[in-house]
């Protein structure tokens, strides 16, 4: 039973850091169609500038909010200075954006190193607390809070506000968008700078459980693509179900068979794609 | 006919290219033996992909899973003592092309960016698989010592000399069966589909068919490439599946200029000569590349000749 309780804990936390950072990929795709794979990039350089920032003020707040400006700043930069002027062109936006990937990877290689590092926790959650007759670490059931609340927070940003009203209105028909007097470019701007955002609080949250290593972008690029393709691109409830639902049966594969826990994630793809291939909530395509 | 009509015509620059090809040797160091090499295997696997790319309109990103998997056939088969290429071949091909069929079967109904996306995420998959499955594969340590396949003859293929006359006339065979693939009834169907797919609907053609068939035999011949590539390098790793593989044929695609026979194989050579200028120059060569393809992205993206075409 003890197992069983540790288990799924772990496995919701590490949905909740998936969360973050799918929904940004399919915040980006779903607007503008770019695969950006890079997308796990984000999430390196900003558990790395994290690390750094750690390591200096031993401040967690500070980490975050600096390596959040530092992911905004990259991922604006990206959209607004090269794949803006390749727009609707996706081979050569894919292109772009595997050219950073080389980029952002290296120049981590040669600050931070090729060993694997975890940054440490943050000093309120450094403990452990007791769950019925379990011992978890806190700092997994923060994340978990933290998940659910990005959740609630892009839910109410995408229902609720006008800017959130003016993406869905990009994502259902951005010609009429653009008709209706909308500047769209700082729309796309926007929607990529939270995506970055999004990524890199992921890598800051993922930071002390999953680490930072060289590999860990593409890692989690090819989570993001499992998470997005079981739930559907485009939509954040996807996500939300996709990373639950990855998050889990992730966990519960490293465990249970660790060498084979990839099989485990490619059979349910490999049935949503021949079942739906718009995924469990994406659009149908007409 | 006069000089200047020969210079023009069809024949000229092929064979100009291929007599070059078979003097090289004589002309430079090993080194570049070496290097051609891997420009012609290269070149058959985005000749391959330009299949989809160039031909039927289908943006593939998960190429590389094809090449690996035969590349992994190929190696596993080695460490079983099967070292018959021609036995390899087929069966590289073939799984290539199985492999092709099933992802094919999850990919195809899909269109644009939602392909894409697909392609790469299977291929991606396959790449974990191999990178994890440590007690089959070896994970990122791959399969090494692989050495050169018997092919009859009496020809010894070890010497890389050797090998490099051989690759070459692989590249003709497959350029060939490209070539009459291409022009055939079947090609002409594909590039109608890239044109307009609800046309060929309306004609009556079975667009999913074709689209699948082009797919399948896509992979088949990324799967030559990929047993080529294990045989010259002798080892098989994950990244052979990897992101970067697709990618990079890709750009070969981009650079070379995407619908030709040549565009591919001339992406390949620039593609494949520079990774080892600038490997051998700089340390920090995977940050230079990552400069080169964003720069070739920023100027080239119609393919290196349209420069050129633009001037005219």
């Amino acid at each position: 039973m003890a197992f069983w309780i540790i288990q799924i804990l772990n496995g919701l936390s590490f949905s909740m850091m998936l969360f973050l950072v799918a929904a940004g990929f399919t915040l980006i795709f779903g607007l503008m169609k770019i695969i950006n794979i890079a997308h796990g990039s984000f999430y390196l350089l900003s558990a790395y500038i994290g690390l750094t920032v750690l390591r200096a003020t031993e401040n967690f707040l500070l980490a975050t909010i600096a390596s959040s400006i530092a992911v905004v700043v990259v991922g604006i930069a990206m959209q607004s200075l090269f794949l803006r002027r390749f727009y609707m062109k996706e081979l050569q936006q894919v292109l772009l954006t595997f050219g950073f990937v080389l980029i952002i990877a290296d120049i981590c290689l040669w600050i931070w190193g090729g060993n694997p590092q975890a940054l440490p926790k943050p000093s309120l959650f450094k403990g452990s607390i007791w769950i019925g007759s379990v011992v978890f670490p806190s700092y997994r059931l923060f994340v978990i809070l933290v998940g659910v609340i990005v959740a609630v927070g892009l839910w109410i940003f995408q229902e609720k506000t006008k800017f959130g009203a003016i993406v869905r209105a990009g994502v259902d028909d951005e010609e009429m968008l653009r008709g209706s007097g909308i500047n769209i470019q700082m729309v796309f701007v926007g929607v990529f700078g939270l995506g970055a955002l999004l990524a890199g609080i992921g890598g800051i949250i993922g930071g002390p459980f999953v680490g930072v290593f060289p590999g860990v972008d593409i890692t989690m690029l090819l989570l993001a693509l499992v998470v997005v393709i079981i739930g559907g691109v485009g939509s954040l409830r996807g996500a939300f179900v996709g990373s639950l639902f990855v998050g889990l049966v992730d966990n519960f594969g490293k465990a249970l068979f660790p060498e084979l826990s990839l099989f485990t994630l490619f059979a349910p793809m490999a049935i949503v794609l021949a079942i739906r291939p718009t995924g469990i909530f994406g659009k149908i395509e007409e | 006919m006069k000089t200047a009509e020969i210079l023009k015509g069809p024949i000229f620059l092929p064979s100009l290219f291929a007599v070059l090809i078979l003097l090289l040797p004589f002309l430079f160091s090993t080194y570049y033996v070496g290097l051609v090499i891997q420009i012609i295997i290269m070149a058959i696997f985005a000749m391959s992909l330009d299949v989809l790319v160039g031909h039927t309109g289908l943006p593939s990103m998960g190429h590389a899973a094809y090449f690996g998997v035969a590349a992994y056939t190929t190696g596993f088969l080695y460490l079983a003592g099967i070292k018959n290429f021609w036995l390899v071949i087929v069966l590289g091909m073939g799984l290539g092309g199985l492999a092709a069929a099933f992802f094919g079967l999850l990919a195809i109904r899909a269109r644009g960016p939602y392909f894409m996306l697909i392609t790469l995420a299977l291929s991606q998959v396959l790449w974990g698989i191999a990178f994890k499955w440590r007690s089959i594969t070896r994970g990122d340590d791959g399969l090494p010592g692989i050495g050169r396949p018997e092919i009859g003859m009496g020809i010894d293929l070890k010497p890389d000399l050797h090998f490099y006359y051989f690759t070459f006339v692989i590249l003709l065979l497959v350029f060939a069966a490209l070539f009459i693939l291409i022009n055939s009834p079947f090609g002409y169907t594909l590039r109608g589909i890239r044109e307009s797919e609800s046309r060929m609907k309306a004609l009556g053609y079975h667009v999913w068919l074709y689209k699948y068939l082009g797919f399948v035999f896509a992979g088949a011949f990324a799967g030559v490439s990929g047993v080529l590539w294990v045989y010259y390098s002798g080892f098989v790793n994950p990244s052979d599946l990897g992101v970067d593989l697709s990618v990079k044929a890709l750009l070969m695609l981009i650079l070379g200029g995407s619908g030709s026979l040549f565009g591919p194989a001339i992406g390949s050579g620039i593609i494949v000569l520079l990774e080892n200028l600038v490997s051998g120059i700089t340390e920090r060569w995977s940050l230079v590349l990552g400069i080169v393809y964003v720069a070739v992205i920023m100027l080239f993206s119609e393919g290196i000749f349209s420069i050129i075409k633009r001037g005219r």
